[in-house]
């Protein structure tokens, strides 16, 4: 069974020497520390009293902390419109794009890597300039902006998700039984696409809990800001919040690729057994 | 029928332009909009004459040591991440349990894009100057602080992009690595090759397109950081986002009232050359990748 789940993966041809393998084993151990004891750090310190004793109280003091749940409140609803944004224009518009007019395809992907190269800070820069001021006035502006922001990710895997599938064969069944393209949208894309959809999505959602740059200027309390600012007053807390961030998304991330990978073993087996 | 033909087709571009219209308009606005106004702004004084006085101003101190520092930053948070980042890439490709290998993915892609403030605080418990590993190592007989390491200037600053570039590295390469066969070591070996001639011949050429744009891409990621550097030193290193904060702060010096948009557009010269550079070396490796 594993061996058939496994056939396109390379078999070794890689040097099994007993100081390859031992190299190979110190650089993984170095590179584990490298990362992991930060966090350990970060953890430790979070996890203290203002005497130095263990304590869980920073995570009771964080949760009551002036400001916390506000800021903590507007990153949640930033999100939550951004994946909006993200789910019922970008998605159909690639998808529309890949399907309908393919000679926009490059056009699409130049764009998509504009964010890349103009970073955050040049954007601002022009956008604080010229934005009226009653779009300023609206709550949820950064939406848009972290929408465009996050172009870079969710078109790519949107787009190498497209590509992966027999998009063509597809459609052209669908079309052949009389689906309209929302049909077509609705009932064989998007169930095709889930796994490209679900790993953008949980990038869209760590970006949008942890970027700094435009809500700070644009003087919007979000979480990060937030930390930042407080920061001043309680470093124990902070560090508590920015801890708190972090395994947060690592926690979403790793659940979502295991979900994804359960399901694909998981058809695989049925495909196999049928 | 010809022109019935021609109905249909302007009506399917009138169809296509009505659905494109809402994500063009978005894209155009928040996007396109904001990076023209900057460079429209660099080239005014503030009545808004025009003027290449700004871009002047850029090429003299203090600008021109920011942008000496920036481009010193983004060159060691490049090479030392990138070396230690393909290795890692390299060993982790072996890894084969899907387990381990989803966790590792859910990893990189956190701390990839893990910058900022976040990651200031962890390392200042960490490595500030009471932090735990700096107190550990120097139980340990040294202390990084005694040999010229400061984590709010130029060496800590390397450090902590390094956290987020090297996952950055591993990220990008792991697709390149996949490309490589083992047939052509197999290949080698029978030919006669070690290790070395066979990474020498084979291995780096086949990836250095993917190697140059991986590089280009870390370039510019430490390049345009802002947020990190802005938490960790208060503001106080002299890198050109930094300024760029400084002159949205409103902390203009009078007749240099537009220099802000000019740093910006100098940032934006050396990133669209970066990203030439990456368009060349993709369009270069996606040659192997693809087949």
């Amino acid at each position: 069974m594993v061996t058939v789940l496994n056939q396109n993966t390379t078999t070794v041809a890689r040097s099994t020497t007993w100081y390859g393998s031992a190299l190979r084993g110190v650089v993984l151990a170095l590179a584990f520390v490298f990362f992991v004891a930060p966090l350990y750090a970060g953890s430790k310190f979070s996890l203290q009293n203002n005497a130095g004793a263990f304590s869980f109280s920073s995570l009771g003091d964080l949760t009551k902390a002036q400001g916390f749940s506000a800021s903590f409140l507007l990153s949640t609803e930033l999100t939550i419109v951004t994946m909006i944004g993200v789910l019922f224009l970008v998605v159909p518009t690639v998808i529309f794009i890949h399907l309908r007019v393919p000679s926009l395809t490059r056009a699409l992907e130049v764009v998509s890597l504009m964010p890349i190269v103009f970073p955050p800070i040049i954007i601002v820069l022009g956008f604080m300039h010229e934005a009226p001021g009653a779009l300023l006035v609206w709550p949820y502006h950064l939406a848009p902006m972290y929408l465009v922001l996050t172009l870079p990710f969710v078109v790519r895997s949107i787009e190498s998700g497209l590509s992966a599938l027999d998009v063509r064969t597809l459609v052209d069944a669908a079309r052949s039984l009389g689906s309209s393209f929302f049909v077509i949208l609705r009932r064989v894309l998007l169930p095709n696409l889930s796994s490209a959809l679900i790993a953008s999505s949980a990038l869209v959602i760590a970006f949008v809990y942890s970027e700094y740059t435009m809500a700070q200027f644009q003087q919007r309390p979000t979480l990060p800001v937030w930390i930042a600012q407080f920061a001043m007053s309680s470093g124990h807390i902070s560090t508590a919040a920015a801890m708190v961030s972090l395994l947060g998304a690592w926690v979403l991330l790793s659940v979502v690729l295991l979900i994804d990978l359960a399901r694909t073993t998981l058809r695989t087996k049925r495909s196999e057994s049928a | 029928m010809g022109a019935g033909a021609l109905g249909r087709r302007l009506r399917r571009y009138a169809l296509n332009a009505l659905v494109l219209a809402p994500f063009v308009l978005i894209v155009s606005y928040f996007l396109f909009y904001p990076i023209l106004k900057v460079v429209e702004l660099a080239f005014q004084d503030h009545q808004g004459h025009f003027t290449t006085a700004n871009m002047v101003a850029i090429t003299k101190n203090p600008y021109r040591l920011a942008f000496s520092t920036s481009l010193k930053i983004s060159l060691y948070a490049t090479v030392i991440p990138g070396v230690l980042g393909f290795v890692l890439a390299y060993i982790l490709s072996g890894i084969k349990n899907p387990i381990v290998s989803r966790l590792v993915l859910a990893g990189k892609g956190v701390l990839a894009n893990f910058g900022g403030v976040n990651l200031v605080f962890i390392f200042v418990a960490a490595y500030g100057s009471t932090g735990y590993l700096t107190q550990w190592m120097g139980d340990l007989g040294w202390n990084p602080w005694n040999h010229g390491f400061n984590l709010f200037t130029f060496s800590g600053i390397v450090l902590i992009y390094s956290y987020f570039q090297v996952p950055l590295m591993v990220l990008i390469m792991t697709p390149a690595l996949a490309a490589l066969r083992p047939q052509w070591r197999e290949a080698a070996h029978i030919l006669g090759a070690n290790a070395f001639t066979y990474w020498r011949r084979i291995g780096l050429p086949v990836l250095a397109p993917a190697l140059i744009g991986a590089l280009t891409l870390l370039f510019g990621s430490a390049f345009s950081a802002y947020a990190t550097a802005e938490a960790l030193t208060s503001g106080s290193i002299p890198i050109v986002p930094i300024f760029i904060g400084n002159f949205l702060d409103g902390n203009v010096v009078a007749g240099q009232e537009n220099v802000g948009y000019a740093l910006g557009v100098g940032m934006m010269l050396i990133l669209v050359v970066l990203a030439i550079v990456y368009a060349w070396a993709y369009r270069r490796s996606s040659r192997w990748l693809r087949s």
